[in-house]
């Protein structure tokens, strides 16, 4: 072996591991800045009260915190998650039980494949047309709308693919019983469950993140839950709405929604990974 | 009929009108875009060509953030195309067992953080980063060039937090796990047949990658390469916080400017007139078919090229 091309090898892996750490640096230190000047902000005021007013220079600042966004964003993502979940699953049953060879169920797929790479802000102009607009101003249940939305293409690739994943021997075995279509396919829902559940899980985490659709949805407002018809807040659109702030106590709120936010999708990321390692789906 | 197959026929109609619901999306998208913006579609092409958005005589035109769209998105894959098809390699070709899998982990939880995650710490902690060490340097070193002079005519030469660059930058970290996990997907498909090939005739490690898997991988690499250019056209909070939002096409990247989706996110709740919403939502549709016809692309040709295991599907 010459020894030119003997370094060039070299070389050639020094870039590919730098490229690595390149993209690693970031996430750690966007973790360690989030964690580190997010939890300056925690206390058990940022859970229970309303935001405070702007704190100015030298003036007193009132306490406060960021309850109203997280009771906003818990409440969000569960409505969305009702609307987006069930749909997302019952078509991934479709695309695998029914629409595995024909092109109904691989154009579904292939759509959803599409529709999760259009930007999240398309679909916040879509929901203010159609529910905004409608219904004269930012709603709990415009922004349900918008996140829900974006889960279906979602929660329906992800499941079929769970699904596809089910052994075809369970499939026919069910079919040699004489076991009906319908109840095949609740069988291997119920068999997938655990992959299905992660895939759910891994969308409520995505939509957690969401702030886009949100500004032209759910809006926000400074007090608690007053019904389906009124804005609500979240802790995304807190965060954008405090860190383009001039105000110093509204800066470090966002620094602490942050990290709340990064618990609960890192959390759930994790949680995923780890019980995914440990078991396997089908043995 | 008996009662059985009837129920059968019952859930199958049922699951079918469900499992519509994807196309249905994708068509009501097209549909109630381009009849919301009906007011301002009909004055054709001159929408992307025009600069001026001026909500008193209604004369709308989007061709500064068309092209900041485009500018940042040019920024990010410039920046995270090499560094995603070197993690691809190091994940695909040269790291195995746990250190694979460890640092697959990592760059797959770079998409796992929130986008206006990445609008806070650009603007507090990575835009002073690059304002203070960054940038001096490089408008000293090329600051002859128009795209990287000083945007303002002092000296020395001082960063706004906000700029073109900034956001490009930005976007370039967030799509460098979509890049690369595709583009490892790509890599992984390659048969070993064909680096057992180059080995055959002599080739180190790394001209086997040059030479035969990356020509067996490239249409799944550019497939990923649209894939991220979806993703970065796209992307609003992130912009909207770093790219200064100034209606401007201004020839230093170190300028302010402005990109559709960051127009949609701050103009839209404050419509005043028809026209104006109709503007916003052809800005929306003009977003809708680039991405869309990007991110169709992109997973066409996974289909076609990438056998075997379907991408990752997460965005």
């Amino acid at each position: 072996m010459r020894p030119r091309r003997f370094i060039y090898d070299r070389l050639y892996f020094a870039f590919t591991f730098a490229a690595v750490a390149i993209a690693v640096v970031p996430l750690v230190a966007i973790l360690g800045d989030v964690a580190y000047k997010g939890f300056a902000a925690i206390n058990v005021d940022f859970f229970t009260k309303l935001p405070p007013p702007p704190c100015f220079l030298g003036s007193k600042c009132a306490p406060g915190g960021m309850g109203d966004a997280i009771q906003g964003t818990l409440l969000l993502v569960a409505q969305s998650s009702a609307i987006g979940i069930p749909i997302g699953i019952v078509s991934g049953i479709y695309v695998t039980q029914y629409g595995e060879r024909n092109w109904y169920g691989s154009s579904i797929r292939f759509l959803g494949d599409v529709l999760a790479g259009i930007p999240s802000i398309v679909t916040g102009v879509l929901v203010y047309e159609l529910v905004v607009i409608p219904l004269h101003g930012y709603s709990v249940i415009a922004g349900s709308v918008a996140l829900g939305s974006i889960m279906i293409p979602i929660v329906s690739n992800t499941s079929a693919e769970a699904l596809s994943a089910v052994p075809n021997s369970l499939r026919e075995a069910s079919h040699a019983l004489g076991v009906r279509n319908w109840r095949i396919a609740l069988l291997m829902v119920r068999v997938a469950k655990r992959s299905i559940a992660t895939a759910c899980l891994l969308a409520i985490a995505r939509i957690t993140g969401e702030t886009a659709p949100l500004l032209l949805s759910a809006g926000i407002s400074e007090l608690w839950y007053a019904g389906q018809g009124h804005p609500i807040a979240s802790l995304t659109y807190y965060i954008f709405y405090y860190a383009t702030s001039p105000y110093n106590n509204w800066k470090t709120l966002a620094w602490g929604s942050a990290l709340i936010l990064i618990v609960i999708v890192m959390g759930i990321n994790l949680a995923v990974r780890v019980a995914t390692r440990t078991k396997k789906f089908y043995s | 009929m008996n009662r059985a197959s009837f129920t059968d026929l019952l859930f199958k109609c049922i699951v079918i009108a469900v499992a519509s619901a994807v196309i249905i999306l994708s068509a009501i998208y097209f549909y109630f875009l381009i009849t919301g913006s009906a007011l301002t579609l009909q004055d054709g092409f001159s929408f992307v060509l025009t600069s001026t958005w001026n909500t008193i005589s209604n004369v709308y035109g989007v061709y500064p953030e068309l092209w900041g769209s485009l500018v940042t998105s040019a920024i990010a894959l410039c920046i995270g195309v090499p560094i995603s098809i070197g993690v691809a390699v190091f994940l695909s070709e040269i790291s195995t067992g746990a250190i694979r899998s460890a640092f697959s982990f990592l760059v797959e939880m770079l998409a796992a953080v929130p986008s206006v995650v990445y609008g806070l710490w650009g603007l507090f902690v990575f835009s002073p980063f690059l304002d203070a060490y960054i940038y001096p340097s490089i408008e000293r070193y090329v600051g002859y060039l128009p795209l990287f002079s000083c945007p303002a005519n002092f000296s020395p030469c001082s960063f706004a937090p906000v700029s073109v660059l900034t956001a490009g930058i930005i976007l370039a970290i967030m799509i460098i796990p979509i890049v690369s996990a595709i583009s490892r997907d790509a890599l992984l498909a390659v048969p070993s047949s064909q680096r057992e090939a180059a080995y055959a005739l002599g080739a180190t490690k790394s001209e086997a990658i040059n030479m035969s898997v990356m020509s067996y991988a490239r249409s799944g690499i550019i497939a990923a390469i649209f894939l991220g250019f979806a993703r970065a056209f796209g992307e609003t909070m992130a912009v909207v916080m770093l790219i200064g939002n100034a209606f401007v096409v201004s020839s230093s990247l170190f300028g302010p400017g402005y990109t559709l989706a960051s127009l949609i996110a701050n103009e839209f709740s404050e419509a005043s007139s028809p026209a104006n919403l109709s503007a916003l939502i052809e800005a929306g549709l003009v977003l809708l078919a680039v991405s869309f016809t990007a991110s169709f692309l992109g997973r066409f040709m996974i289909r076609r090229f990438i056998r075997g295991r379907e991408a990752s599907s997460y965005a």
